[in-house]
């Protein structure tokens, strides 16, 4: 795809690149369905329980029979709502999550946009996310949706920062913003020249920041069951609901790839000897341990409180993302240079 | 010029984290709270007006169906009230079968709180390892009076259903595999960095206010103050057990959270001696008039309820119903301070000390 | 009413005891003799309608026992009130003994908050914990019973306050023992009892639009099926 995208756009062009986009939609739905599946597999497991098994074999259709029911559900929208938002919001929260997808590169030679500053196009679209959370709040009119909207914004507005910082490290080493001179900057034959082994701060407070910006748990004071009910879509039924479903999960797509392309040496295989598995099987396999990473967080950890999550990133995990660029710039100025 | 307006909430009646039907109006700047007022009375069934017309045994059910967490302990109370009346001596083993159903039902009082408080806090998985562990002393229960959660098993002057052969050996079992999952459960939640930064320090009072507003069970233990009716006042047959009273310092909810699972484990040791030492036969009924008519006068007595003190206050005119009935509930009681906690605390904690104070709102309307 | 005779009949060689008592007046002969040992005089100023339940006492055969074990008990709560509160407070004194020798005080309403007063701060009473609060409507008065307990020295008692039925009021204990509060919210809206001196007097089970008080006696429920 890349020459298409160098070249004048034509009608032909045009329609090659909207087939991809749509078969990549599907891909991405059928990753979320089967996200849902194995997360609701994985924490039944580890809660005693034996997770969906009644539709389908193995209950594998159990996700796609939920995404019908909400389908079919009455679309309401409260009276006293403020209706072009709450219309707004859900569209709004999805269509960043989709867009970012677009920079991620899956192996040496299948990506779709190689963009330069793909880094920083990742961050400030996904910023986006956060106003859908907010409007959906407010325009629900509901006390409940409204907390835990300015929750959100006020979680995102203080994680964002020390997940743009703590990746700085490894911009300053792989001396790029393009997601696949990253990767490419990590190619070293042996698992130790990615960069979760010298970045280790940097990929310990990307982590924390990242499971934060996905609001899940011990993060999900957005949402936040036993206090705020169901926080910014409680009042968000059926087809819209879905859509800030979908939308956290395209977002878990999204975070899980994006950690395996800054840390975790994208298709790069963890021993040179182990390079005649293709790439993207590599992958692949490195995605879906993080994935199962944040379910597995999910079935462990309580909630942390609004304010403690303040703390945490304001006190703690901005001062260490510094320090850590401070530390790979000290490193860089006396060894590489 | 910000104009800024206090937010009124309404939480609940229908809220994942009040436990049942239990409402509290909010005003909130901000996430803070300045004030709290409790409402309740959605679960009122007047109990006590029916009680008047019912006889003491017709009465056994309804108090199961008070705090239906711990059932057991509600049976007794008034059981316990009417043999106290009328001077009836209860069979031993009737009387340690009782015991034993009353610490079994601790425990599994305790489980409940200790799996919904760890819901409350945003953690799933503990609440499906409680129930999995409190699911054998129901079974335990099912097997003994035929119910899983209102039992309607004591009877003035004794039991309804002596042990099933082999029951006893079920209960001996139990004990050490739930010493076990006791220790399973502290590793897993009481070393949580999170789980401590929610609960330490949070909904604190002294043992001045804890007395004053007359709270009971781990709500005053946490204070520091040692008073568990089973030692201070000693009923049934606790004086002949050896077990320990756990105390708190802080008077928080962490302390509370662990007088709880203490508290566990003590009432394990209860039940370690009490199997030991069960009587091999006998009845499981004493001598009770056909017709249970307490003499006309009034009683009141206590026991140590999982949830704190439970007292029934019978005023009898001779007849065979009571002239008037009033239980003490220490959920009731209890919830009393909450308004004067949650001022200046955040939603959050809000949740965190309602789970603290471990109601049962069965109780708190009667 | 015919089945309930029925079992009174069928019960009477069970135990006679509990029918025997059944037929006199409703008050313990026992525990009335007690009291006519132990305060006698002062029981002699007891009300006019208190003169019924004691005929039935000196009808009853007086059998001497010993005293009991809490009269010490009893005598000092009495005496303290008696010296500190007002020599008119204490209405009536007894052991109950149906419930473990409890020293009951029936206090007079208009010296109830001083006396609350004194139980609580009194260093040698000190009766921080109140355990319970009912409200007990008797027909011909109300009553409200206040079962306390001292932490220290464990020892109990039960203070009963007595009030008219019309107009039913006792001053509340709410600003001595906080606990009293909702109690007292309880048996306000349950048995229609005021309570002076309470900061926040609200109906607490009923719906606030509720009218009545459904444990009064003279209740009449919306459906009387029910």
């Amino acid at each position: 795809m890349p020459p298409w995208l160098n070249e004048p756009i034509t009608w032909g062009s045009a329609l090659v690149l909207f087939l991809w986009a749509v078969v990549f939609l599907f891909i991405v739905l059928g990753f979320v369905t089967y996200a849902i599946y194995f997360e609701r597999k994985v924490i039944g497991w580890m809660q005693l329980r034996v997770g969906p098994n009644r539709v389908g074999p193995l209950g594998l259709f159990q996700t796609v029979a939920d995404i019908f029911k909400l389908l079919i559900k009455e679309d309401t929208i409260p009276r006293k709502s403020d209706r072009l938002l709450f219309v707004l919001a859900p569209a709004l929260a999805y269509i960043p999550a989709f867009t970012v997808l677009a920079v991620l590169p899956y192996s040496q030679n299948l990506y779709f946009a190689d963009l330069n500053v793909g880094l920083l196009y990742y961050v400030a679209l996904s910023g986006i996310s956060t106003l859908a959370i907010v409007l959906g709040g407010w325009a629900s009119n509901n006390k409940y949706a409204l907390l835990g909207g300015m929750r959100s914004a006020a979680q995102m507005i203080s994680y964002e920062v020390p997940l743009v910082i703590s990746v700085v490290g490894v911009i300053l080493l792989s001396g790029s913003l393009n997601l696949r001179d990253i990767v490419a900057a990590q190619d070293g034959g042996w698992f130790w020249n990615w960069n979760f082994l010298p970045q280790m701060i940097g990929f310990a407070v990307f982590l924390i920041a990242a499971v934060s910006e996905l609001n899940r748990t011990p993060f999900d004071l957005p949402e936040a069951e036993s206090e705020l009910v169901a926080g910014y879509h409680v009042e968000y039924s059926g087809f819209r609901f879905a859509f800030f479903m979908l939308s956290e999960y395209v977002y878990v797509y999204a975070i899980a790839a994006l950690t395996t392309v800054l840390f975790l040496g994208g298709w790069h295989a963890p021993a040179p000897f182990l390079e005649f598995v293709p790439g993207i099987v590599w992958f692949l396999l490195k995605f879906a341990f993080i994935v199962f990473f944040l379910f597995w967080i999910r079935a462990t950890f309580p909630r942390i409180r609004v304010d403690q999550l303040m703390g945490l990133g304001w006190k703690v995990l901005l001062p260490v993302s510094l320090l850590n660029v401070f530390l790979t710039a000290v490193y860089m100025e006396l060894f590489i240079k | 010029m910000i104009r800024t307006e206090e937010l009124l909430l309404n939480v609940g009646p229908q809220h994942p984290s009040t436990h049942g039907v239990f409402r509290i109006v909010v005003k909130l700047d901000g996430e803070v709270i300045t004030e709290a007022t409790p409402v309740m009375g959605y679960l009122h069934r007047g109990t006590e007006k029916i009680a008047e017309s019912l006889n003491f045994t017709q009465i056994i059910p309804y108090t199961d169906r008070m705090d239906y967490v711990s059932a057991m302990t509600n049976n007794y109370v008034l059981v316990h009230a009417v043999e106290t009346m009328m001077g009836l001596e209860v069979p031993e083993r009737a009387e340690f079968l009782r015991l034993i159903v009353m610490e079994l039902q601790r425990v599994a009082s305790h489980l409940v709180w200790w799996g919904t408080y760890l819901l409350d806090i945003g953690a799933m998985s503990p609440f499906l390892y409680a129930f999995r562990d409190r699911e054998i002393i129901i079974d335990l229960f099912n097997e003994l009076c035929g119910a899983r959660l209102t039992y309607n098993y004591m009877r003035v002057g004794g039991v309804k259903w002596d042990a099933p052969p082999g029951w006893m050996d079920k209960v001996r079992d139990f004990i050490p595999y739930m010493e076990n999952k006791l220790e399973e459960y502290d590793k897993l939640v009481s070393g949580n960095e999170i789980f401590l930064a929610r609960i330490k320090g949070i909904g604190k009072y002294d043992a001045e206010t804890a007395i004053d507003y007359g709270l009971s069970g781990a709500n005053l233990r946490c204070t520091g103050v040692d008073w568990d009716l089973r030692k201070a006042e000693p009923y049934s047959l606790y004086s002949r057990f050896e077990f320990d009273v756990p105390l708190g310092k802080n008077g928080d909810c962490y302390d509370r959270y662990r007088i709880r699972l203490e508290e566990i484990r003590q009432s394990l040791r209860i039940l370690k001696q009490a199997v030991r030492q069960f009587p091999d036969g006998g009845e499981t009924m004493g001598k009770v008039p056909r017709v249970i008519r307490p003499p006309a006068g009034e009683v009141y007595v206590r026991i140590e309820s999982p949830r704190g003190e439970i007292g029934c206050h019978i005023v009898s005119k001779g007849k065979a119903e009571p002239y008037r009935l009033k239980f003490r509930r220490p959920s009731f009681v209890n919830l009393q301070i909450l308004p004067k906690l949650l001022v200046g605390e955040t939603m959050t904690n809000l949740i965190t000390i309602l789970g603290g104070v471990d109601i049962v709102v069965g109780e708190v309307d009667c | 009413m015919s089945e309930e005779k029925k079992e009174e009949e069928k019960a009477l060689p069970d135990g006679a005891r509990g029918a025997g008592e059944a037929q006199t007046p409703p008050v313990d002969p026992e525990r009335e003799a007690k009291l006519k040992a132990a305060a006698e005089a002062r029981a002699a100023r007891a009300a006019a309608k208190e003169k019924a339940d004691k005929e039935a006492a000196e009808a009853a055969p007086p059998e001497p026992k010993p005293p009991s074990p809490k009269q010490p008990e009893l005598e000092r709560i009495v005496e303290l009130l008696k010296r500190d509160v007002s020599e008119e407070a204490v209405e009536d004194a007894y052991v109950n003994e149906l419930n473990g020798d409890m020293p009951t005080v029936v206090v007079r309403n208009a010296h109830w908050r001083p006396a609350a007063e004194l139980l609580k701060r009194h260093e040698e009473l000190s009766f921080r914990y109140l355990r319970n609060v009912s409200g007990v409507d008797y027909e011909t008065h109300m009553e409200v019973v206040y079962h306390m307990v001292s932490l220290g020295t464990k020892r109990e008692a039960a203070i009963k306050v007595k009030t008219e039925r019309e107009g039913a009021s006792v001053y509340s204990a709410t600003p001595v023992w906080a606990t009293a509060g909702w109690n007292e919210r309880e048996i306000f809206d349950l048995l229609g009892i005021d309570f002076p001196g309470h900061p926040d007097l609200r109906r607490i089970m009923m719906p606030d639009d509720w009218v009545g008080h459904p444990l009064r006696k003279d209740y009449e429920p919306l459906d009387s099926e029910v």
